[in-house]
């Protein structure tokens, strides 16, 4: 493993003496060092996820490690007697309508910043880092006061503008990197050819930007599904319920009931972790691809 | 993280002319960022000036420095919940940054199953605040849980109940955090780490430097501004940090795991004072901004070049 400190990565073709394939198989006597650590590692992330599945799966009363036979009752008595049915379908409307409205607005927003070049810009990008340093509780009072001034409490409209604001800011300085990214020259070729701007975007840009709207909209997502001060303070309301929120009282209420607790969040953690598992790929090559062009 | 980097040090050098187009492009955002996030955080400076509650509308009036002077001079609790806030911090950022770098140094290796642990060890980061606490208390409860275990293997007590113990709530509540904190790190340094051009190393071993060396004198200065800049952020997320503290110990007990914006939120949600709870936002923000700067300044951030 001593060689193998850089993994040869798409941009630049892998050294000659060294073909990767050889260096998949390793040196078999080091490999302990890379496998140890990492095996560890993995212990410390699985067992929390494995203990929450044992309790979801296995009867009430049960003490068994194994999870055998699995029983549906903790699912049945979450979704349908707690009602995390309904808070599974508001988180849904609610990261969805986020990830949308995010998307589409730190598109406009980075492509601005990447491809024009306009008085205030550097403003406009230092209030966007500015914002990062903002507590989600200190908008909690202001925006508790807004929105019950405009109708908004308990409403999940309210939310999907309350996390879309807190989202938005980090999004677009993102999407402003992954465009930068892709050369203009591109764009400007289909403008010769007779297209409009516009139509080159379309055409050219977006078709690239594929991978960008994928990480940064899963971010979004994610964030927007896991948000639980909001939706506790502006969604008050049991029909209006995320699924953060109905954990929350999950964990005061049953505190005996660890089986309902253990499957309400795995209810919560699956789409996120399929979410997360599937653009984890691309985050990191598009966080990585950012800095290449810098 | 490095478009942030390239975003502030290289403006954009195309189209000269003056158009409407970026103007009408940023327009929504700035529009929902001023209505949604300018307008409230300005609104806060006002209401921190005012006695502001819900429940006791009749008191409500103009109270000028009076909430800066209660937290100032007579509330223990405004003191305690900030000095737990920099050790939470501190702590936090200091044992994330370090597993998340050896995490990010492992998984960069090449070896069979790779993109798979990859999957693997990062996936708690989609996990939320709350989601998280559900899973320590599963594992945490003294009757059926992880201890519990290790004492029927002969480790440890029987019974063991480390969330109601004053001793060791606070390494229970870091570690549930790590869990969840490490994977941000990793991702982040991971993505810088495939950016480091592999002559370098190539250059380094002809000069003889060990594995070691290498890491000293060709990863650690290309990683740097990630560093700093990944620790900032995380210092300021992990300050603002309320989801897991608030539902795994709820601040307690006795009010030892306290931090400044779980102390307001509670102000907010609990009690509706929301004037105070302004003026200890105003608080916290200020000082956050001020070690921000001080931290960017110490660390000469973007001077690499």
């Amino acid at each position: 493993m001593t060689e193998t400190l850089v993994r040869p990565i798409e941009v630049d073709p892998p050294h000659r003496d060294t073909p990767p394939r050889n260096k998949r198989r390793g040196e078999p006597g080091r490999s302990w060092r890379l496998y140890l650590p990492l095996g560890l590692y993995l212990l410390f992330t699985l067992v929390p996820f494995y203990w929450m599945l044992v309790f979801a799966f296995r009867p009430t009363g049960s003490t068994a490690l194994v999870p055998w036979p699995i029983t549906f009752e903790h699912f049945d008595t979450v979704w349908n007697g707690l009602g995390f049915g309904v808070f599974f379908v508001n988180s849904l409307v609610v990261a969805v309508g986020t990830l949308g409205v995010v998307s589409v607005l730190a598109l406009m927003g980075g492509y601005a910043l990447a491809r024009f070049r306009f008085r205030g810009q550097r403003v406009f990008l230092l209030a966007l880092l500015c914002t990062q340093f903002v507590p989600g509780a200190m908008m909690l009072i202001p925006l508790f006061v807004i929105f019950k001034n405009v109708g908004l409490l308990n409403s999940l409209t309210g939310l999907v503008i309350a996390d879309t604001a807190f989202q938005l800011p980090l999004a677009l300085i993102l999407m402003s990197g992954f465009v930068r990214n892709i050369p203009v020259e591109l764009e400007e070729a289909a403008m010769v050819d007779g297209c409009t701007r516009l139509r080159a975007f379309f055409a050219i840009t977006l078709p690239l930007l594929r991978p960008a709207l994928v990480a940064v909209g899963s971010f979004a997502f994610i964030g927007a599904w896991n948000n639980f001060l909001f939706a506790l303070m502006f969604a008050g309301r049991q029909d209006k319920f995320t699924l953060p929120v109905g954990l929350s009282y999950a964990l005061g209420e049953f505190n005996t009931d660890f089986g309902a607790l253990a499957a309400g969040g795995v209810v919560a953690a699956v789409p996120v972790v399929l979410v997360f598992a599937v653009v984890q790929r691309f985050l990191v090559q598009g966080l990585s691809a950012g800095a290449v062009k810098g | 993280m490095e478009p942030l980097v390239t975003a502030l040090a290289t403006p954009p050098r195309r189209r000269k002319r003056r158009e409407w187009a970026p103007y009408a492009l940023i327009l929504p955002t700035v529009g929902v960022l001023a209505a949604f996030l300018v307008y409230p955080i300005s609104s806060v400076l006002y209401y921190s000036l005012q006695r502001y509650n819900v429940t006791q509308p009749w008191k409500n009036g103009f109270a000028g420095l009076d909430n800066f002077r209660r937290m100032l001079t007579d509330d223990p609790l405004f003191w305690q919940s900030l000095l737990f806030s920099a050790k939470w911090v501190v702590v936090q950022v200091g044992l994330q940054l370090l597993l998340g770098l050896a995490l990010a140094l492992i998984v960069n290796e090449t070896f069979i199953g790779r993109a798979v642990a990859r999957s693997l060890v990062f996936s708690p980061w989609a996990v939320s605040g709350v989601l998280t606490t559900g899973i320590w208390i599963l594992l945490y409860n003294p009757s059926t849980g992880v201890f519990q275990e290790l004492a029927n293997l002969g480790v440890g007590d029987h019974g063991t109940s480390v969330l109601g113990n004053p001793d060791t709530v606070f390494p229970a509540t870091v570690v549930a955090e790590l869990w969840r904190g490490v994977p941000f790190f990793a991702i982040l340094l991971l993505a810088d780490l495939q950016t480091i051009p592999k002559d370098l190393y190539e250059a380094a071993s002809v000069d003889g430097a060990n594995r070691w060396r290498r890491f000293l004198s060709v990863t650690l200065p290309h990683l740097r501004d990630a560093i700093v800049l990944s620790t900032l952020l995380r210092a300021v997320w992990e300050f603002n940090n309320v989801d897991l503290i608030y539902t795994l110990t709820g601040g307690g007990p006795a009010n030892q795991t306290t931090t400044l914006p779980l102390y307001v939120a509670r102000k907010a949600v609990d009690s509706h004072d929301f004037g105070y709870g302004s003026a200890l936002t105003v608080a916290g923000f200020v000082i956050l901004l001020f070690f921000s700067i001080l931290y960017l300044r110490v660390s000469k951030f973007g001077s690499r070049q």
